[in-house]
């Protein structure tokens, strides 16, 4: 009889495999996969009283390689055809430009099947919170994109809701989002929500009265759109070739496309 | 003797001791791509008027050694696309298995003479990459497809291992994209210029590229594999040789190596 046969039954546990793990369960390996990155580029929203703005530059880079000069940011969702003519939404996703599609996909698949069923498009809110969930269900493993989506309330005003990766969220006048958002959103907060704006003459101290807020006028708030951006090109070079901006109003989405400075 | 036949033809345990099989399995925990091993550099393309043209070398470099000097990175598709494979060899051949069985499937299953188009498939491999970095086990590739879209009109785009797609009217992965991207913006910065290159300017513009990364990338090689995706089909030829080779600017290159004047 075989003493060291491999047939378990007939002389015991016979294990084939190796005594010692051949991986080190302790300490950090060199190498790991990271399925990460950043694609660079930069969004921004704006709210109007019967319109809201979303614009974002074309570029998409990797490291300090122009990948493409012309790579979308701002999408149309939940419209029923393909060319997503009657949409009434609007998605804009800026950082990791793998899951910001993924994302784009998965809303507007949610907002599809939402019309189907219910026969009306979606209201921006319940997307709104629904993007929310979508966001939140990858806790742990996250979207790495700062999402921003746009459309029309119940009243008709412009709606700006803005997203962190995980799905923390904002109803907002403006945000600016994306590589170069440090260098937009102060200049947001001024021009739009008019900070550090004050009556002049009203007094000093206390006295001092800060202008009156009003919702832009829409020609005002793409020239914003267009000087933001080009001041933007001018200080980060992960920004720039192209301007595309999307504005909904009550009669639908109009999209226009700027050039912005190549370098 | 022993009867049963798992032991026939083996060295006898009672002489040799037992069988050491634990190479045929693994304990540790399952392994995924951390590092491309064997890798074929980089792949160009550009599009023009009818069609695309691209180009990768017949290299598979295993780290600096030139390991393979046979391997064909372009792949067609259903004889109406290409896709070119840079990074690891292994993984390209398992796409590429995958391919042909889609392409078979599809042949099967859908209407006469319809099938993917290029804008069809770069979709489906980009979401298979995604798919793939999302269970932290990429297929460690970046690929660049060659087709016609829906109406006919030449399509290009990149993917990678991590899902990032993207297209342009030229493209370049690995040394490519710092070295022949480039020349290829001077010709075609735009599409509108892409549509007015003919094929004869695509090829010279692509063996150019290709002659520039011999020159400057040392996991490349001279013998490379050139394709022209147009609506009448793939012309592809897989031995072709660097003509034309000029390596005057190199005497004049200083301050490496040993050179001491």
């Amino acid at each position: 009889m075989a003493m060291f046969s491999q047939n378990p039954v007939l002389n015991g546990p016979n294990y084939s495999f190796a005594e010692v793990p051949r991986d080190r369960v302790d300490g950090l390996r060199e190498h790991r996969f990271n399925p990460y990155t950043d694609n660079g580029g930069s969004t921004l929203a704006i709210t109007g009283a019967d319109f809201a703005i979303v614009a974002g530059d074309t570029r998409l880079t990797s490291g300090y390689s122009i990948n493409t000069r012309y790579a979308p940011k701002v999408f149309k969702i939940g419209g029923t055809n393909s060319n997503q003519s009657d949409a009434t939404l609007l998605l804009s996703v800026v950082g990791y430009a793998a899951d910001g599609e993924a994302l784009k996909e998965r809303l507007d698949a949610v907002c599809k099947m939402y019309r189907y069923r219910h026969n009306k498009p979606m209201s921006v809110n319940a997307c709104a919170k629904r993007l929310s969930t979508i966001l939140y269900q990858k806790r742990f493993f996250p979207y790495y994109v700062h999402a921003i989506l746009a459309g029309l309330d119940e009243e008709g005003k412009g709606a700006v809701y803005s997203y962190d990766p995980v799905g923390s969220y904002e109803r907002e006048q403006c945000r600016a989002a994306g590589a170069a958002a440090s260098l937009i959103m102060p200049f947001l907060d001024n021009q739009v929500n008019f900070k550090n704006q004050y009556q002049p003459g009203s007094g000093e101290g206390h006295a001092l009265a800060e202008r009156e807020k009003a919702p832009l006028p829409r020609e005002e708030v793409e020239i914003l759109v267009k000087d933001a951006f080009d001041s933007a090109v001018e200080r980060h070079i992960e920004v720039g070739d192209g301007l595309q901006m999307m504005i909904i109003t009550s009669s639908g989405i109009e999209e226009k496309l700027l050039p912005l400075k190549k370098d | 003797m022993d009867h049963r036949p798992q032991q026939w033809g083996r060295p006898r345990d009672d002489v040799y001791g037992a069988y050491d099989a634990s190479y045929m399995q693994n304990n540790g925990p399952n392994q995924h791509t951390q590092q491309p091993i064997v890798t074929g550099t980089s792949v160009v393309a550009i599009k023009f008027k009818d069609g695309v043209v691209i180009a990768a070398d017949n290299l598979a470099s295993y780290g600096s050694l030139a390991r393979f000097t046979n391997v064909k990175r372009l792949r067609t598709f259903a004889g109406t696309s290409v896709v070119g494979f840079g990074g690891d060899v292994s993984d390209m051949q398992y796409l590429d298995r995958h391919l042909n069985e889609l392409a078979i499937d599809e042949a099967y299953t859908s209407e006469a003479g319809h099938t993917l188009n290029g804008r069809n498939l770069h979709k489906y491999l980009s979401k298979l990459l995604y798919h793939r970095r999302s269970k932290f086990d990429p297929l460690w590739n970046h690929l660049l497809v060659a087709g016609l879209d829906e109406d006919d009109k030449p399509f290009l785009a990149a993917a990678d291992l991590l899902g990032t797609t993207f297209t342009s009217p030229s493209l370049a992965t690995g040394f490519g994209s710092v070295l022949a991207q480039p020349i290829m913006r001077r010709y075609a910065p735009d599409e509108e210029s892409a549509a007015k290159l003919t094929k004869e300017e695509a090829v010279d513009i692509i063996k150019e590229c290709m002659k520039v990364l011999f020159y400057r990338d040392a996991r490349s090689m001279d013998e490379y594999s050139i394709a022209v995706v147009t609506k009448e089909g793939v012309e592809l030829k897989e031995n072709e040789k660097l003509e034309k080779q000029s390596w005057a600017f190199a005497d004049r290159i200083k301050g490496y190596g040993t050179q001491t004047v």
